[in-house]
């Protein structure tokens, strides 16, 4: 064995120790029983292979192939991102997955075991008891998609991204690729190249929803690539907040999961997106998330991230309307075998506009975590104000944290402020609480939970009880 | 003066020039280069002719401390003054005579460190053409009282690369003072700047730049500071002048107990353009780093600030800061920040702060009720806004002598 498997064999050896103290939940998998397979590889026959598969209209066919070039043409970002990347080997994933079966409107008509997934992942459950509408995106397409019915009679759109861009092309495709364009950056041409499943969300004017929706992905294929891709249009002064999850079973090679997601909401509009991300500690999560605030609008992104194997993600907003909001409230927890790499960009582009980013995150073990920030306020605009703050917290001796922000501020009436912290738990705190009987787990966990439970508290409850549990399960044998 | 330069520094000056000549000429993309402005890069436009300038009027123009323990002035590299009342045990010589009379000693301290903030081609077009600067070697336990002043001009459209070495045995202490001017108000020059700043165990060594060159030309200036065990190190960059200057600080904490102070007022106006970036290298354990960097911005200006706080794996209990401040004078400039962290350690204390904002109504109304006239108001805020960074230097015939800068740049834009 040479000196460098030796070393990717322990280095696996401790990935797959972080990943046995979670995940059991999301671990399980089923027989494939794909009846498209776009196979191994990319070029341009797969994204024809998708595009017939999908019966694209020319316009998608096009954008498609063009996307493909770029990304080609675009080199790997390692000059300012990890070189983990390099790892990531384009020629041994499949691009596109499906059993031909268009999504179900009812559960019971989705294929048992398909249901047993989503089961055990309790989404069934969770739709009855506080959801507005789900999409279960299992591999490459929906498995299943439905919405309470009075949204439907209030001409609130909640379908597949496909269904989207076909049946309602004229909402659909203005905004499509407009917040995030193809050549944004090396994996926003990836997932437009090869995109399939994601939703797409219509709220009309003055409709106001008052339960979340959510989309739930799901790999369930070895050596997979998940490119779903979100649309969500609020229109003039409406509400609506969006939910994600996200899981895979633990396979012995890497997954990649490279979606686009675009928000735009119209003047007064509000969209609240929160994720939960827990993917398996071998999938490559490089996801691009933007949101575009006209007059008015807020746009807030809720992130979590807790699991993946390397994660880049900066949520961004676009302010481009007077008045506009934007803010970005994150945790990250990176164990060994981690890294999470997150962020948030804002850019103001008109006047008296606001941005927040909040930004958690901890390291356990040989665990890292990154903040990269951007903050954009140009000339000419007057009144506009952004607050960063990021905090992290460091478990053990070899746990890794950096934070790189960069601010541009032009012309002097605005205000900015940017503040970062770097600690530990105390002694003194794992001290008291261990002389009221609690161990030094429970202690540390405790600890952990209160560093984030402001940012906690920004999830809808459901969610905050599970992010509390998770990160409890994540702590566990991380001291002592 | 016919020197023969030691085959040591020889060999590194022809290995300098090839990697200068290898290395590529920074682009834009290159990380260690975002927001800069690379076309400030291109040196073509020097004419390359030194002008012929009075050495006896340099001189009188060369207006520092009341009573320096020592006293140089460099015209394009070239001594012109020297004068001394140090002990004996101190060497404080011109680069030059110290290559020659002390060149062991020289070779030991000079330019160890790698360059890491993204003028390593500069560095190496530094060592690779340097000839003079100033060489401060003092003895264990000697404190040096007041300060040692250097100015170095630059005449004609040439390139200088001034050079400061400066060594502190154990337990010693010892200030020095480098202003650099130009001898004319026309004439574009360019300084490549390196000074290298060896703080020995327990030891004081305190190191203020003054760069006020006229504003059609630029400077690199390339910083790299030791501090061992228990040393105290303190460097100061004031920026007035220059169309454009680059200053890259580097502090390493080799010790436990090191202390490292890294502070910065820059006062850009009109066109001028400051890029700095900072470097706060925590290799030992239980070490202090605290860096205030403070801009006023006026006319079109521009500063870039990039500081990165690096902890490495073993050096826990480390205490670093980093603070940049930008306050914003006119709807034209632009403040870029990039405060970055990267920790290794744990038991770490470590925080950074940016803030970019302007003077607020109610401050100057304040000062207008007490009969100060709004212009006036603001140039004392912003005064004294500099000052506290200033103040830090805890000496104060070097902060009045910094502060007769800031005010000069100040009296100057409020004629405007």
């Amino acid at each position: 064995m040479s000196y460098q498997e030796t070393a990717t064999a322990i280095l696996d050896e401790e990935t797959h120790d972080a990943i046995n103290v979670d995940r059991t939940k999301g671990d399980f998998t089923f027989p494939e029983r794909n009846k498209f397979d776009a196979g191994w590889g990319l070029s341009s026959k797969t994204v024809d292979y998708i595009c017939d598969v999908k019966q694209d209209p020319d316009w998608v066919r096009e954008f498609r192939h063009k996307a493909l070039a770029v990304f080609e043409s675009k080199p790997m970002p390692t000059h300012w991102a990890t070189e983990d990347l390099n790892n990531i080997h384009f020629d041994k994933i499949r691009y596109y997955l499906s059993d031909g079966e268009k999504p179900k409107r009812t559960w019971d008509e989705v294929p048992a075991e398909i249901l047993e997934t989503f089961e055990r992942l309790g989404i069934p459950e969770q739709e009855r008891a506080f959801l507005a509408g789900v999409e279960a995106q299992y591999d490459s397409e929906a498995a299943y998609s439905n919405m309470k019915e009075e949204l439907t009679k209030q001409g609130v759109i909640f379908v597949t991204s496909a269904e989207g861009l076909k049946e309602h092309e004229e909402i659909f495709r203005p905004w499509f690729g407009k917040v995030i364009p193809t050549g944004d950056n090396k994996f926003s041409a990836l997932n437009s190249a090869v995109f399939s499943g994601g939703s797409f969300i219509y709220i009309p004017k003055g409709v106001k929803l008052k339960q979340p929706l959510q989309a739930y992905f799901r790999i369930n294929s070895e050596s997979f690539g998940q490119f779903e891709r979100t649309l969500i249009i609020a229109d003039e002064g409406s509400e609506v907040m969006y939910m994600e999850g996200c899981t895979a079973p633990k396979f012995e090679t890497a997954t990649l999961h490279s979606a686009v997601v675009e928000l735009v909401a119209l003047k007064g509009a509000k969209i609240q997106y929160i994720t939960v991300q827990n993917w398996s500690s071998n999938v490559f999560n490089l996801v691009t998330k933007r949101g575009l605030a006209m007059e008015d609008a807020e746009v807030r992104w809720i992130d979590c991230n807790i699991g993946s194997r390397l994660t880049m993600k900066y949520p961004g907003v676009v302010m481009k309307g007077e008045r506009a909001r934007g803010e970005v409230i994150s945790i990250a927890l990176a164990n060994t075998g981690q890294h999470q790499d997150t962020g948030a960009k804002m850019i103001h582009a008109a006047n008296n506009t606001t941005s927040n980013v909040v930004s958690k995150s901890i390291s356990v073990g040989q665990g890292r975590s990154t903040y990269r920030g951007q903050v954009h306020i140009p000339k000419h605009l007057k009144g506009c104000k952004n607050n960063t703050e990021c905090d992290a917290l460091l478990i053990n001796s070899n746990s890794r944290t950096d934070t790189y922000p960069a601010i541009t501020v032009k012309g002097n009436r605005h205000a900015t402020q940017h503040e970062a912290s770097v600690s530990q738990v105390s002694e003194e705190m794992l001290f008291y609480m261990q002389q009221r009987g609690l161990d030094q787990g429970q202690a540390m966990s405790l600890a952990v939970n209160g560093f984030i439970n402001d940012l906690v508290r920004e999830f809808p409850m459901e969610y905050s009880v599970e992010l509390k549990r998770l990160i409890d399960l994540e702590m566990e044998g991380s001291v002592g | 003066m016919t020197s023969v330069l030691p085959a040591w520094l020889q060999a590194r000056q022809q290995a300098a020039q090839k990697r200068y000549e290898s290395i590529p000429t920074p682009k834009r993309g290159d990380e260690a280069w975002r927001f800069a402005n690379i076309k400030q890069l291109n040196f073509e436009n020097l004419s390359g002719t030194a002008l012929a300038a009075d050495p006896a009027n340099l001189i009188s123009r060369s207006v520092g401390l009341e009573s320096p323990a020592a006293k140089f002035v460099f015209l394009n590299d070239e001594l012109v003054f020297s004068e001394s009342s140090l002990p004996d045990s101190v060497i404080c010589l011109p680069l030059a005579e110290a290559f020659e009379k002390h060149s062991g000693l020289v070779e030991k301290h000079f330019m160890k460190q790698e360059t890491r903030l993204g003028s390593v081609k500069y560095a190496a077009l530094h060592e690779a053409s340097v000839k003079n600067g100033l060489f401060v070697h003092v003895p264990e336990n000697q404190i040096v009282e007041g300060a040692i002043e250097v100015h170095h001009w630059i005449s004609g459209g040439v390139t200088v690369f001034p050079h400061t070495l400066v060594v502190t045995g154990k337990s010693s202490q010892v200030r020095v003072v480098d202003v650099f001017h130009s001898v004319d108000g026309e004439t574009a020059g360019l300084a490549i700047a390196f000074n290298d700043l060896c703080a020995g165990q327990n030891s004081s060594l305190d190191y203020v730049a003054i760069q006020d060159l006229n504003e059609v030309s630029r400077m690199i200036s390339i910083n790299e500071t030791s501090t061992a065990r228990d040393a105290r190190a303190k460097g100061f960059v004031l920026n007035t002048g220059a169309a454009w200057a680059r200053n890259e600080s580097l502090s390493r904490l080799e010790g436990p107990g090191a202390h490292s102070d890294m502070l910065s007022v820059s006062i850009p106006d009109r066109e001028q353009e400051y890029d700095q970036r900072t470097f706060q290298h925590h290799v030992s354990e239980g070490a202090y780093s605290d860096l205030l960097y403070k801009n006023t911005l006026y006319g079109h200006s521009k500063t870039v600030f990039s500081g990165l706080i690096f902890v490495d794996e073993k050096a826990h209990h480390t205490d670093a800061y980093q603070t940049c401040r930008n306050l914003l004078m006119t709807d034209d400039c632009e403040a870029n920040s990039m405060p970055g962290l990267e920790i290794n350690a744990d038991q770490v204390k470590c925080s950074h702060g940016s803030t970019s904002a302007q003077i607020s109504d109610e401050e100057i109304f304040y000062l207008q009720a007490r009969g100060i006239d709004p212009s006036r108001a603001r140039q004392l805020i912003a005064r004294g806004f500099s000052v506290e960074v200033v103040a830090r230097l805890n000496d104060e015939s070097i902060e009045a002598l910094v502060l007769s800068y800031i005010d000069k740049k100040f009296n100057g834009i409020s004629k405007n």
